[in-house]
């Protein structure tokens, strides 16, 4: 297989404008170009969806109404009131996962979310912004959180600092879930395209493959949008409810 | 005179939306079941997978940064290894036990209300 046909060739990031400021790059990727093109994908599709507001709603608005009162619910139900502050915040890192994923389904697209860079980054936000918000509102008491209640006090030492790395493992798990799961599924669909061609006539069972494997992933892309959000809610009663 | 119209089903719709809306108001934070297990077991399996070794790393960063600060390599990063894989097992069973996806949350005290589905008090007991 020729070197540009490596199924882990969709995953490189590409300088479109390269831009150079100091010692830094920030040129304009292919990344950046489809983080700005689900940014306004998003944008889009409320904006134009929920346009003639008309009080039956169309397909359009319906799916524009749908996902919000998807997230709506979810933040109600995992949150309560307290969580409606947050919805806003909550809504924007479900449209953004969502689409991202959505757009890298698109042939010759690039999955952003596919990047851990992009996902830590998003999940670090999640968990810095959970712990102020925490110490905010706990403030010194935020920290009983570390010791189990009932526990004997010589047992401290021991388990403080389990809870805490269980604690700080909280973005690495979060971001690693949607990261991987992304890259592994575009891995093995390229993979298993790449056996159509190479096996001729017999080429029909991988391709017959691909097709069901590409309605997986399609699932997946909302199913790991899903659970970023459920996972950012969860982290967010935590931190208003602090058991 | 009032044969059952168009009326009578949207009095019926209203009364089961207020049942409805009754219901949603009273289920604060934990009166939904919070995890459904998506069915899924290669998911499963993988979140099992992620959360022991993203534990197992924190507690290996940790270890490290600290040997490195206080020039006693290697031996506290041993001792948090140790720790790390603790606390991926802590995680694990914290999910297996259907907190769900909350990693590193804590089971209601228990004095305080149970949770649906949660017998019995947790790591504590």
């Amino acid at each position: 297989m020729a070197a540009g046909h490596s199924p882990l060739s969709q995953f490189e990031i590409k300088r479109w404008v390269p831009i150079q400021i100091g010692d830094l790059d920030v040129s304009f990727t292919n990344s950046a170009a489809f983080m700005a093109l689900t940014v306004i994908g998003v944008s889009a599709f409320l904006v134009l969806g929920m346009r003639r507001h008309a009080l039956v709603p169309g397909r359009w608005q319906s799916m524009a109404e749908l996902s919000y009162v998807f997230i709506a619910n979810l933040v109600k139900d995992t949150v309560g009131t307290e969580g409606r502050p947050y919805f806003p915040f909550i809504f924007t890192v479900f449209m953004f996962v969502l689409f991202g994923n959505l757009f890298g389904m698109v042939p010759y697209g690039f999955t952003f979310t596919s990047h851990i860079i992009v996902t830590f980054t998003m999940a670090v936000v999640v968990f810095l912004g959970v712990t102020v918000i925490a110490l905010i509102k706990h403030k010194l008491h935020f920290f009983t959180f570390f010791m189990p209640p009932g526990v004997p006090l010589i047992m401290a030492p021991l388990l403080v600092p389990i809870e805490i790395i269980s604690y700080l493992s909280r973005p690495i798990s979060l971001s690693v879930r949607l990261f991987a799961n992304m890259l592994a599924g575009h891995t093995l669909l390229k993979v298993f395209a790449g056996f159509v061609v190479a096996l001729g006539l017999f080429g029909a069972f991988p391709l017959a493959f691909v097709v069901a494997l590409t309605a997986l992933e399609v699932v997946i892309a909302f199913l790991q949008a899903f659970v970023f959000t459920i996972l950012t809610c969860l982290y967010l009663n935590d931190a208003l409810h602090l058991h | 005179m009032s044969e059952p119209g168009p009326a009578d089903d949207l009095q019926k719709l209203d009364a089961r939306l207020k049942r409805a809306e009754e219901a949603a108001r009273k289920s604060g934070p934990g009166g939904v079941p919070k995890d459904k297990p998506s069915g899924n077991a290669l998911g499963l399996a993988l979140r099992v997978g992620v959360e022991l070794v993203s534990a197992l790393a924190v507690g290996l960063a940790i270890g490290w940064l600290l040997d490195a600060w206080l020039g006693t390599r290697p031996w506290l990063m041993l001792v948090f290894i140790l720790l790390g894989g603790a606390a991926g097992i802590l995680n694990v069973y914290r999910m297996a036990r259907g907190f769900g996806y909350a990693v590193g949350y804590k089971p209601d005290k228990p004095t305080g209300r149970a949770r649906p589905g949660d017998q019995g008090p947790g790591i504590e007991g």
